[in-house]
């Protein structure tokens, strides 16, 4: 970047050349102001505050004090909803991370394979994206209602599987699979461009050689479309660490706090018991969470991805 | 054309028609929550939970698109959706081509380091900030106000990012000749960058508006009632009123898809060109 704009007008030693970048400060502050006020009071401040509110027991009403370090160890030591919170959370964002990379990639091959319809299979898949949430996320709840159409077709195929949102050990099921069908399209598009873009002459010389088509797909696909499948990755885990709407429209954290996430928990500790100052605090060890991953995964990146092609 | 298809013996041919009929099962049971939503939709309250489920309807009461949107202020809803996701879209669109403009373009002090500010609130989840966000819309009176849904969530910096790659690729010669001509930065930034630029702010116009379109978390947060409640949130009102409308709700959710899905339909190129740029347009 700063090669670029040494590069830029000639430093002719002129002041002319002085003018212009004197010009150019002046024109830099006016172009950044209404970022930059925006910025400032809509998430640094608010970002700062929320460091701060972590620390005191603010309620929103009544007498509001520092307490140091105690909404944390709280969150620690004694508050077991707060480990199932964790708990619930991670298991949801392993499961439907793996559950979407693997569906999304073995999608996006098996589609990049077909002669007809490819663009047209794609577009079906992505269909529910770009609607909300919330929508699709209440269609899956007339699906899974008890006496619903999953429970005719899991009583009729004689499975013994329970009533998932009323089961505390399967509601977590019905979360990951409304996000599956709402979300898993974006990453078979992002990929699915990936494999379009590797030349088709790789995949020709492999098969000359006698590369079976699974070696083809180990060998070639796979590591030259693995930037895109690092990105995929790392934006599908920090969106679905933050998991809200589905679990609000679906089963409210219940039942009992079987489908509680952190974003769930914030926004119930916070909205609904008005602990305002412990909700800071669950907020922020999701924002560590979230730091601690991207950038754990930025360093993983420099060393598995192959960028050169 | 390519080795594959030239040199396919029986098995790989059908091996081939096995992948296509595989992925139009795949597709039809993909698409039954969209089928199940509009049978239901139209379909009378006391059917829609019938043992064993009916596919289709008895009687085909389009009418109940009406009532639904009668039932609940469903117009009011998505005037304020439109207002809130089109403001909201205008604004992103205005501040962040400037800040990306003046990162991609002018010389100032602690251009760098202020340009890894920008990108590193892109880290920051709503979660976090939803709070303290709370707290100062309710000292400022901003509760059940368009300025409190439309500012807070205006000045995301992923626009900035965008648009200062793409602003970089054209090529300066264009703005030295306006230079001399005498024309002002601004000038330049009106006249010249923003027009070429089209296809880009289209692309942030496009994935701004449906990414608004569809937030739910800060409209819960500052809304309450139905007088600027936008389209997800008037959804869960439904599931707040005495006795489930099952089949209200599903019209409710039908209406509320509908834009998202045609719009996917009629700039399905575009935005698999958005998408393919690996840019992270509002990944999932």
């Amino acid at each position: 970047m700063s090669s670029k704009l040494a590069a830029a007008p000639s430093r002719a030693g002129t002041g002319r050349a002085k003018a212009i970048l004197k010009d150019d400060r002046r024109a830099a502050f006016w172009f950044l102001l209404p970022s930059f006020l925006g910025l400032t009071i809509f998430l640094l401040v608010p970002l700062a505050a929320s460091l701060v509110l972590s620390f005191t027991n603010w309620q929103l009403i009544g007498q509001s004090k520092f307490v140091g370090w105690r909404n944390y160890v709280n969150l620690i030591s004694l508050d077991p909803s707060f480990w199932q919170v964790l708990r619930n959370t991670f298991h949801f964002t392993i499961e439907y991370l793996v559950l979407n990379i693997v569906i999304s990639v073995t999608m996006a091959v098996w589609i990049s394979n077909l002669r007809w319809g490819k663009s047209f299979f794609r577009l079906i898949f992505f269909l529910p994206t770009f609607t909300p949430l919330i929508g699709s996320a209440i269609v899956w709840l007339l699906i899974f209602t008890p006496g619903g159409f999953a429970d005719f077709i899991f009583s009729t195929l004689h499975l013994p599987i329970p009533n998932l949102l009323t089961s505390p050990d399967l509601a977590l099921q019905a979360i990951v699979i409304v996000s599956l069908w709402s979300g898993f399209g974006y990453n078979l598009l992002l990929f699915g461009a990936a494999l379009e873009a590797i030349p088709q002459s790789y995949l020709d010389a492999a098969a000359i050689d006698g590369a079976s088509s699974w070696q083809r797909f180990w060998r070639i696909k796979l590591p030259l479309i693995s930037p895109t499948l690092f990105f995929g990755t790392v934006m599908t885990a920090i969106t679905s660490l933050q998991v809200f709407d589905q679990v609000y429209a679906l089963t409210r954290g219940g039942p009992g706090s079987a489908t509680a996430t952190l974003g769930f928990s914030i926004y119930r500790t916070g909205f609904a018991a008005y602990k305002m100052g412990y909700a800071s605090a669950i907020a922020w060890v999701l924002f560590v969470i979230i730091m601690a991953l991207t950038i754990l995964q930025l360093r993983v990146q420099r060393r598995w991805v192959h960028y050169d092609l | 054309m390519t080795f594959d298809e030239t040199h396919h013996s029986p098995t790989q041919r059908v091996g081939g028609i096995l992948l296509h009929v595989g992925i139009v099962l795949a597709a039809i049971a993909f698409l039954f929550p969209f089928f199940w939503m509009v049978t239901n939709a139209i379909r009378p309250n006391a059917e829609v939970l019938a043992v064993p489920p009916q596919l289709f309807p008895s009687d085909w009461q389009w009418s109940n698109f009406v009532y639904a949107w009668l039932y609940l202020p469903f117009g009011r809803f998505f005037l304020n959706s439109v207002i809130v996701a089109g403001g909201i879209t205008i604004l992103t669109l205005t501040v962040s081509s400037m800040a990306a403009y003046a990162f991609a373009r002018l010389r100032f002090p602690f251009s760098d380091s202020l340009f890894v500010v920008y990108l590193a609130t892109l880290m920051v989840p709503q979660a976090v900030i939803v709070i303290p966000l709370f707290l100062m819309m309710s000292w400022l009176g901003w509760m059940n106000s368009f300025q409190g849904l439309i500012l807070p969530m205006a000045f995301s910096t992923f626009g900035t990012f965008m648009l200062r790659q793409y602003f970089l690729q054209i090529p300066k010669e264009l703005e030295e000749a306006a230079m001399i001509e005498g024309c002002s930065r601004f000038t330049i930034f009106l006249r010249i960058i923003l027009p070429l630029s089209r296809p880009m702010l289209g692309l942030l116009a496009l994935f701004t508006f449906t990414g608004q379109w569809n937030s739910f978390l800060w409209p819960l947060i500052i809304v309450n009632g139905p007088d600027y409640s936008t389209i997800p949130l008037g959804l869960t009102l439904f599931q707040s009123q005495q006795g489930v409308q099952w089949n209200y709700m599903m019209a409710g959710s039908t209406i509320s898809m509908l834009p998202g899905i045609l719009l996917t339909l009629a700039l399905q190129r575009y935005i698999f060109s958005g998408i393919a740029m690996g840019s992270g347009f509002g990944g999932r």
